[in-house]
């Protein structure tokens, strides 16, 4: 597949590896969740970690790693760079904590959150989550998975929050490596106050499980089997996980990074050009 | 094997064959009394309707377990226009993935499109011009009239209403001559970019989008002339597929079929985007909750689309279509000269001759493609069949990261044994009609 072109060695060195970001001479370890299973709340003591001749990871920014760290800027590594651009270093994103006030409707939303919580005398707002962010007039709570219903449920009917609409479960998976890889999003709506909130549960590939919101918005059934069906994420409580998307006997969930993209190399005009997944990416 | 003993000649008769499960027939046509005779009067029969079938809206797969003709059970199975465009879109540019969204919800395509870029835009934080916006708007809704023709068409043709059809589709081709005279394609445009749209619109737009209102205006209301009176047509349509409001709550339902359980939720409204708020319209509600109300919806919606074409003219400001971030838009801007080619002689040698920064900022961003700020957004629309949301993830590079589309036709399928269970098996073909699914959305 790779070799007979002229452009073999630069596919040479990506391959096998779907980000080809990661330079060949240190596999495993360029990228920011090579500290290991580091949970949202304790991501900040991976700074300890070294992590080879530069830290990948912005030490100030706790919380759930959503990306991963870059090396180099032209997607070769492994080459006689002499330019230097090559050694150049990114560190893996975390969408950081945002402060109050929020601004807007969203410190309300919290608020109201936090008295209904306290309300039914389970764990508080700060148990249930991990952290607020506010990005681009968006909210998004990370939320403890163990809480995840209980809250949803909380949101859809306290009559100061009514989020009533969910408009859709869905699964991002950060790469391998990331802590946390696989994320959970749920978008809530509140038809009444017109209002979006995000929910992320950031979980670990190893242990893919999350409990099913189908109880609560039953809008989910399809959204959770989707989930399943292309990132492998258990909904623990849905009536019945199958894969809806890919036909029943498939194995491997086709969105997860891990799984190849497939495609062949094509013959264009005397050249070959490599698959997809297998071309140069510039990030 | 054959369950006749003498030599079978109808070529559309009846087979069957013994399972574990049971005896199963296949029917491709034929008396369906034969059929039942043979089964020897066994009442409770599980039918597989599709995923080729001619009523099923495409390739949607219905298991139906009747009683008699009476639908006890309903189950839908999907996945059969599964195409892999969200994972698709993670191997290429932010620019390219507009040409994979396009394909998903086909009658929707500058829906889809949309909602691409305005989440892209939002993690970019990037506004387009003022001529785009109203661009988009303008084909946006000529694509909505486009998408309920062939609802009501289709929807006609499931019915048995075969004037419905022709009549739906004729005037659908008004709308894709219109639409492939403002793009150049008639469906999969990959017009709206990330920033703005592609090229401007063609000189003579504002006649031809003119005369196509004249003869919507015309035509449309032979559609209450055709069916809306028609007795059958009410037969077949009022009190089917019912789905109240908290159903449609529960289950995500959003867009005509919301609507026509009477909560006039229309985000061109309730959250207006590319300056909705600007334009005069109404969002028509019903609360009959039926096929029927849909179909009327449908019909005024189209009414309403028109309404918001001709304010979209009206707005319709000099300027440019594109956002002047060198970053993002390609310097050499392509367009389609009125000899049908690609871009003039002296504008390619000025690109290519003159100006090497614009050459080299072309080649990169045509080949590596624009960073986009790491982050996630989740932008929605409404398209035809409701909500219609993207939801981009980016890690700061020059592809997504994921890109996940909330698909009306996925969400509102969920509502269709609701509608159907306890019904007729001819009910289950009105209340799917009703629902418009897209199988090509739904699967993505």
């Amino acid at each position: 597949m790779s070799g007979e072109t002229g452009d073999g060695a630069e596919r040479s060195s990506t391959q096998g590896d779907e980000k080809p970001k990661i330079t060949p001479e240190t596999p495993g370890t360029g990228v920011g969740g090579a500290s290991g299973p580091t949970g949202a709340s304790n991501a900040s003591s991976a700074g300890a970690v070294a992590f080879g001749p530069q830290e990948l990871r912005r030490p100030d920014v706790t919380g759930a790693v959503a990306g991963r760290a870059r090396e180099g800027m032209f997607g070769i590594g492994g080459s006689g760079d002499t330019s230097g651009f090559g050694g150049l270093r990114l560190p893996a994103y975390a969408p950081a904590p945002s402060e109050r006030p929020f601004g807007g409707w969203f410190d309300e939303v919290v608020d109201e959150t936090t008295a209904a919580l306290a309300d039914d005398g389970g764990a508080d707002f700060a148990t249930c989550v991990q952290q607020v962010t506010v990005d681009r007039g968006e909210m998004t709570w990370y939320v403890d998975r163990e809480h995840l219903v209980r809250l949803a449920r909380t949101l859809r009917d306290d009559p100061a929050l009514r989020f009533e609409f969910c408009s859709g479960v869905s699964g991002v998976d950060y790469g391998e490596g990331v802590p946390q890889q696989l994320h959970v999003v749920t978008h809530l709506l509140s038809m009444t106050y017109r209002r979006r909130l995000r929910l992320e549960v950031a979980l670990e590939v190893t242990d893919a499980h999350c409990p099913s919101l189908v109880e609560v918005f039953p809008t989910a059934d399809w959204h959770e089997r989707e989930t399943w069906d292309m990132f492998g994420i258990v909904f623990d409580g849905h009536p019945s996980l199958t894969r809806i998307l890919m036909p029943d006997d498939w194995n491997g969930h086709p969105q997860r990074k891990s799984y190849p993209l497939g495609g062949i190399p094509v013959e264009y005009h005397d050249a070959e050009i490599p698959p997809p997944d297998q071309r140069r990416a510039y990030t | 094997m054959s369950t006749t003993d003498e030599p079978r000649t109808d070529p559309y008769a009846a087979s069957s064959r013994e399972t574990t499960e049971g005896r199963v027939y296949t029917v491709t046509g034929g008396d369906w009394d034969e059929m039942i005779d043979q089964t020897a009067g066994d009442e409770r029969i599980v039918i597989n309707m599709g995923p080729q079938h001619p009523s099923t809206h495409g390739v949607l797969r219905l298991v139906l377990e009747l009683s008699g003709e009476t639908v006890t059970d309903a189950r839908l199975v999907i996945g059969y226009l599964h195409t892999g465009i969200e994972k698709n879109c993670e191997y290429r540019t932010w620019t390219q993935g507009v040409t994979f969204v396009t394909r998903m919800d086909y009658l929707a395509p500058l829906f889809n499109e949309t909602a691409y870029c305005l989440s892209t835009e939002r993690l970019l934080g990037i506004e387009v011009p003022q001529r785009a916006e109203t661009i988009r708007v303008l084909l946006m809704e000529i694509n909505r009239i486009g998408s309920h023709l062939v609802a009501l068409a289709t929807g006609g043709m499931e019915l048995g209403a075969l004037t419905g059809m022709t009549n739906g589709f004729r005037e659908r081709e008004e709308v894709l001559h219109l639409l492939e005279f403002l793009t150049g394609l008639r469906m999969n445009h990959a017009f709206i970019r990330p920033g703005g749209v592609v090229q401007d619109l063609p000189t003579g737009h504002e006649e031809r989008i003119r005369a196509f209102i004249k003869v919507m205006r015309e035509r449309l209301p032979g559609f209450h002339k055709l069916l809306t009176g028609n007795r059958i047509w009410r037969q077949r349509l009022e009190g089917v597929g019912y789905l109240p409001l908290d159903g449609c709550l529960a289950l995500g339902v959003t867009g005509p079929i919301l609507r026509s359980a009477g909560l006039a939720w229309d985000l061109r409204q309730v959250d207006p985007y590319l300056g909705y708020e600007h334009y005069d319209f109404e969002v028509p509600t019903d609360t009959a909750a039926d096929s029927f109300a849909r179909y009327l919806l449908r019909v005024e919606e189209m009414s309403e689309s028109l309404k918001i074409i001709e304010q979209a003219l009206d707005r319709l400001e000099p300027g440019p279509v594109m956002v002047e971030d060198a970053k993002i838009a390609w310097p050499a801007r392509l367009s389609i000269g009125a000899d049908g080619m690609g871009n003039s002689l002296e504008h390619v040698r000025k690109i290519m001759g003159q100006s090497m920064e614009s050459l080299i900022h072309h080649f990169k961003l045509v080949t590596e493609g624009f960073k986009v700020p790491p982050g996630q957004a989740y932008v929605p629309i409404e398209s035809p069949r409701g909500e219609m949301g993207a939801h981009l993830v980016s890690d700061g590079g020059t592809r997504p990261l994921r890109v996940h589309f909330r698909d009306p036709s996925f969400v509102n399928l969920q509502a269709a044994p609701a509608m159907s269970e306890g019904g007729m098996v001819s009910d289950v073909i009105a209340a799917l009609a009703s629902l418009d699914p897209v199988m090509g959305g739904c699967d993505r």
